[in-house]
């Protein structure tokens, strides 16, 4: 690990100016991507700046018809909270999905979904529900926000403060794990909510995406069936060491049958 | 920088470079070698402590981070120097090891799974899947499955069936 100034803020206030005063920083919140990014010398910040004193970015909160969750509230905490299991049960056992009881321990919404790892799952809830980011300075749909591999719609020290989620009228997530690391190879989040039905996928492209061929065939009958000669096409699809394009592109069809049977 | 926290019941302080990982604090300064490093990946589970009764894995947290905070390691588990804890002679009765290596990381993830399901029967099924962020190269994890069942079933009968 390269050398860095380390300093823990207990306010957004304090996080901002902490930032604008490194050459470099950088924002931590659980860890648990940026520090083996930095053990691993992939990352060189002047400046690591823990979230971890900012009280004001945890917690669950649920309010008839949305489910609000702040950015440093961790994985575990989601996978526990009656509250979320009452009012969204498929993103409470996503979250207890995702790697192992330590990393859920300190792992983060906020830190995930910044991050943008193309198989991390809660992008497919975020997507799969339409929820909204909030940040420091605004409001971004889920749709808008994930922009790339690793890439969000988040500008240069711009944080993630909640994210708020509508709740479905009824929505499940399928994932095929890969067998070692628990992240998504494939994972199906499918959602019928208010605005109509809602399929993201994630893990198999370069960041999650939404499927509207199945959603429009879903609107129609909400059924498994409805969905039975709709694929996905291979070629945008990630092809590496644990599972080709074309492997992907047959999971996503299983995935989303799976998820939709779930809800019906 | 300095920081001080508790360890199993003890203050400790320490002056520690920003980039120092909890569990080099643990190992190098304080002595405390217990706490093992396998991996590189924050995978094996090796360095499995608590910091506030929650497991968590020390390569992959700063020393900084804990600054302030209440942390248990397989020093702090037994109730004396003679005494092994209930879950420490589970896993001697029921060759839930053979190296040892991966052994103290298991028995702090044991722990705080029978502490999150405290009040449930821990069965093979829910153990194994707990079990998701230790790894172990020699036993085949059979005998450590069994190990915590039998310390989960220990550890209750010691607090009166509670
Ligand atoms: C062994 C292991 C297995 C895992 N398995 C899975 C899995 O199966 N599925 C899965 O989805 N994930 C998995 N993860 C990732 C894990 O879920 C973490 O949530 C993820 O690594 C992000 O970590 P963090 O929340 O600690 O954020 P950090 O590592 O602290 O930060 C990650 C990035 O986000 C930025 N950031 C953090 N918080 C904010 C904020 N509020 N606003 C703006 N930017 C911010 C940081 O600057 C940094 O760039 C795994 C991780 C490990 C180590
Ligand atoms: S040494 Fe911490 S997880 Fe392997
Ligand atoms: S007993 Fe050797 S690594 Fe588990």
């Amino acid at each position: 690990m390269y050398a860095f100034e380390y300093k823990k803020a207990f306010s957004l206030e304090d996080a901002k100016s902490a930032f604008d005063s490194a050459d470099d920083g950088t924002f931590m919140a659980g860890g648990m991507t940026l520090i083996p990014t930095l053990k691993q010398r992939l990352a060189m910040p002047s400046d690591v700046i823990d979230l971890g004193g900012i009280e004001d970015l945890r917690g669950i909160f649920v309010d008839g018809d949305t489910v609000s969750i702040g950015a440093m509230t961790c994985h575990a905490e989601v996978a526990a909270s009656t509250d979320v299991k009452n009012a969204i049960p498929a993103l409470a056992y996503l979250a207890s999905l995702i790697g192992d009881p330590q990393v859920r321990n300190r792992g983060t919404i906020g830190g995930s979904i910044a991050n943008n790892d193309p198989a991390a799952d809660y992008p497919g809830a975020l997507v799969g529900l339409g929820a909204t980011v909030h940040t420091t300075t605004r409001e971004i749909s889920a749709d808008d926000f994930f922009t790339g591999m690793f890439e969000t719609a988040l500008e240069d020290g711009e944080l993630v403060t909640k994210v708020t989620f509508p709740v479905p009228e009824v929505a499940s997530y399928r994932k095929f794990p890969n067998p070692a690391s628990r992240y998504a190879v494939v994972g199906a989040f499918v959602a019928k909510t208010k605005d109509g039905v809602r399929v993201a996928i994630t893990g198999a492209g370069p960041t999650v995406f939404r499927v509207p061929e199945m959603e429009a065939a879903l609107n129609t009958s909400f059924t498994p069936g409805a969905i039975a000669d709709i694929s996905v096409p291979a070629d945008d699809l990630n092809s590496d060491l644990h599972a080709t394009a074309e492997y992907r592109a047959h999971l996503i069809s299983v995935m989303a049958k799976r998820a939709i049977a779930d809800c019906v | 920088m300095q920081i001080s926290l508790t360890i199993n019941g003890k203050q400790h302080s320490g002056d520690v470079e920003p980039r120092t990982l909890l569990v080099e604090f643990l190992r190098y300064q304080l002595g405390l070698t217990g706490t093992h490093v396998g991996c590189d990946t924050s995978q094996c589970g090796a360095c499995t402590i608590h910091m506030n009764g929650k497991s968590i894995k020390a390569c992959t947290l700063l020393a900084a981070q804990a600054d302030g905070q209440d942390l248990t390691t397989i020093e702090g588990v037994a109730p004396s120097a003679t005494e092994l804890h209930p879950m420490q002679e589970a896993f001697r009765e029921n060759h839930g090891l053979q190296c040892g290596f991966c052994t103290p990381g298991m028995i702090m993830s044991a722990l705080a799974m029978v502490e999150r399901h405290k009040g449930e029967d821990l069965d093979e099924k829910t153990i194994r899947e707990e079990l998701e962020g230790n790894l172990c190269r020699c036993t085949g994890y059979h005998g450590i499955v069994k190990a915590i069942a039998a310390g989960a079933k220990a550890m209750q009968a010691s607090q009166g069936g509670a």
